[in-house]
């Protein structure tokens, strides 16, 4: 379990992230929903240790993030962050083999290359996987990078706007591999996503943030609702239910 | 296997320059020529590699392929302490001072400028890199005019003395200082095997370094004072050449084409050594010493430089 104790982050005289706290549970997809500025890469940030907390800890399995070896945290949680630009001559197989590290340090052994082939199966990379990532297109690429988090095999992979910048079809594809991830594999996956739709069909909770306050918290069917959302966004949202999956209307 | 051929080819390449240039018409005082230029091949071998390997990690760390160190203002120190000297105690302190002092001296300023530069980055957490480089840059234009102010004042034919050292040339190496700078950049680049793995992982940029694993904050220090001490080695060894490895470090990209740092420390100080030593060659069998090494390479590689940019812009 991720647990955020009462963690503040600020820029500057901004709080950006104000005195959150939350439990993530295991095994379970958590999106972190809200406006744009509200604080949710920030947040994503602070709990995998590329930013740390002006106050407050964050604890995963009861261990404290701040004071855990990073190689160790390399072994337990994955991140990746939105935006991954890449002047390097990389095949996607090098790329992924970069997830081994915290295991071989460089060398890959025997087994890495297994969990290598797995995490490219996983993401269906197999025909391009001696491809050079300036090859690819923007969905190719992202599908990589989350390839690479995969070979990691670490317990929790947390995943900044994993949809930026894709079609529909890689989507789903994405958010298919990931429910897969987290119902086959027992992963622990936290996403930050601007699609509520996405946000509400694939996910088992959402946590709404705004201002940096958590503004509401709890499973789809508690956070996916017009008071809620007009809470959290400011607009008004009509909630159609079609095929059993609660699909928001926001166009006015 | 073609990554080794062509690492073979250039370990023939290199070998075959120092073989040339200590050769080449040697005459018939073979035994007075040779071991001055044996002397001379070595420091050339010595500080082409180092400003290869140092070029090459600021690369790394910067995640950016047309920097090099000059840009923290290191060569600017150097000129400034060199200028220091003459302003205070007379150009005769240059040549009568005991070399080794001045080479201490040299070196022992340029790395606690260094060292002072990344606490003030690294005492707040959270710091850009290229916030140093700001601050690098803006100290480096500091020392510079600082510099020419002391120069403007001085004596002309004491100036003359610190033009001398103005320019990177091979037609006057300490040698005098040879066994310290090797002592000193084999230390260093014994402590650089431990963070080699790291290199990798680095180029992939500081999130994905951090998630892997990597103490970010530790290694880039550490390797930041790796690059101001093999810096301050080739700088006082030779004067301010860094612009060399701009050139040599691209050239072994262009031709690796790898992301391998175990490859590409051997693949840049290997074109730097032949840079260097088939341009030494050049200056002294070619244009009879008409003119310095440093020039040719400036003008090479600012011509590469405006192609690289160009290059850049167009993706």
């Amino acid at each position: 379990m991720v647990e955020v104790h009462s963690v503040s982050k600020s820029y500057g005289l901004k709080a950006v992230v104000d005195d959150v706290s939350v439990n993530i549970e295991k095994g379970k997809i958590t999106s972190f929903i809200g406006p744009n500025g509200a604080g949710k890469s920030t947040l994503l940030s602070i709990i995998s240790r590329l930013m740390s907390a002006d106050s407050g800890e964050v604890l995963i399995d009861g261990q404290k993030v701040k004071e855990t070896k990073s190689r160790d945290l390399a072994k337990k949680i994955a991140i990746l962050k939105q935006s991954n630009h890449l002047s390097l001559r990389l095949s996607v197989r090098d790329l992924v083999s970069f997830g081994r590290f915290p295991y071989s340090q460089g060398k890959l052994t025997k087994e890495d290359h297994v969990y290598i082939d797995e995490a490219i199966r996983y993401m269906e990379l197999e025909d391009m996987q001696d491809k050079y990532l300036d090859q690819l297109s923007g969905g190719q690429k992202q599908r990589a990078f989350i390839a690479m988090t995969i070979a990691q095999d670490t317990e929790y992979i947390l995943l900044d706007e994993p949809l930026n910048n894709l079609d529909m079809k890689h989507s789903v594809q994405i958010m298919k591999v990931l429910r897969r991830l987290a119902d086959e594999l027992g992963k622990t996956v936290l996403i930050v996503i601007h699609d509520i739709n996405f946000a509400s069909v694939y996910s088992d909770y959402i946590v709404a943030l705004k201002d940096g306050k958590i503004e509401a918290q709890g499973t789809v069917n508690e956070i996916i609702t017009s008071l809620t959302l007009k809470q959290i966004y400011g607009m008004d949202m009509s909630i159609q239910e079609i095929n059993n999956q609660k699909i928001c209307v926001y166009f006015s | 296997m073609r990554e080794k051929s062509k690492l073979i080819l250039l370990v023939i390449l290199a070998a075959a320059s120092i073989a040339g240039y200590l050769f080449i018409e040697l005459g018939p005082n073979w035994d007075y020529a040779l071991p001055r230029r044996a002397e001379k091949i070595a420091a050339i071998v010595l500080t082409g590699s180092v400003i290869a390997i140092a070029t090459l990690l600021f690369q790394t760390v910067t995640n950016n392929r047309i920097l090099t160190p000059s840009i923290i203002g290191l060569d600017s120190l150097y000129m400034l302490v060199q200028t220091t000297l003459v302003f205070f105690l007379g150009s005769t302190s240059l040549t009568v001072m005991n070399k080794q002092v001045n080479f201490a001296i040299s070196v022992g300023f340029m790395v606690l400028f260094a060292l002072v530069l990344y606490r003030l980055l690294f005492r707040r957490e959270g710091q850009n890199i290229y916030f140093l480089l700001l601050l690098g840059l803006i100290f480096g234009t500091f020392f510079g005019s600082f510099t020419s102010f002391m120069q403007v004042l001085i004596d002309p034919n004491e100036f003359q003395i610190i033009q001398d050292r103005m320019f990177a040339s091979f037609n006057n190496i300490q040698t005098e200082v040879f066994m310290m700078a090797i002592a000193l950049t084999g230390a260093t680049l014994l402590y650089l095997m431990k963070f080699v793995k790291y290199l990798d992982v680095l180029s992939l940029g500081k999130d994905t370094a951090i998630n892997l694993g990597v103490d970010y904050d530790y290694t880039v220090k550490r390797l930041l004072v790796i690059i101001a001490i093999l810096i301050s080695v080739a700088t006082a060894l030779v004067g301010p050449i860094t612009f060399l490895g701009l050139l040599v470090v691209n050239v072994a990209y262009e031709m690796f084409k790898t992301y391998k740092h175990s490859t590409l420390i051997f693949a840049s100080a290997l074109v730097s050594v032949v840079a260097l030593a088939g341009g030494q060659m050049l200056v002294e069998h070619v244009f009879t010493f008409s003119t310095q090494l440093s020039v040719i390479i400036n003008f090479i590689g600012g011509i590469y430089f405006i192609y690289l940019l160009l290059k850049e812009s167009k993706k």
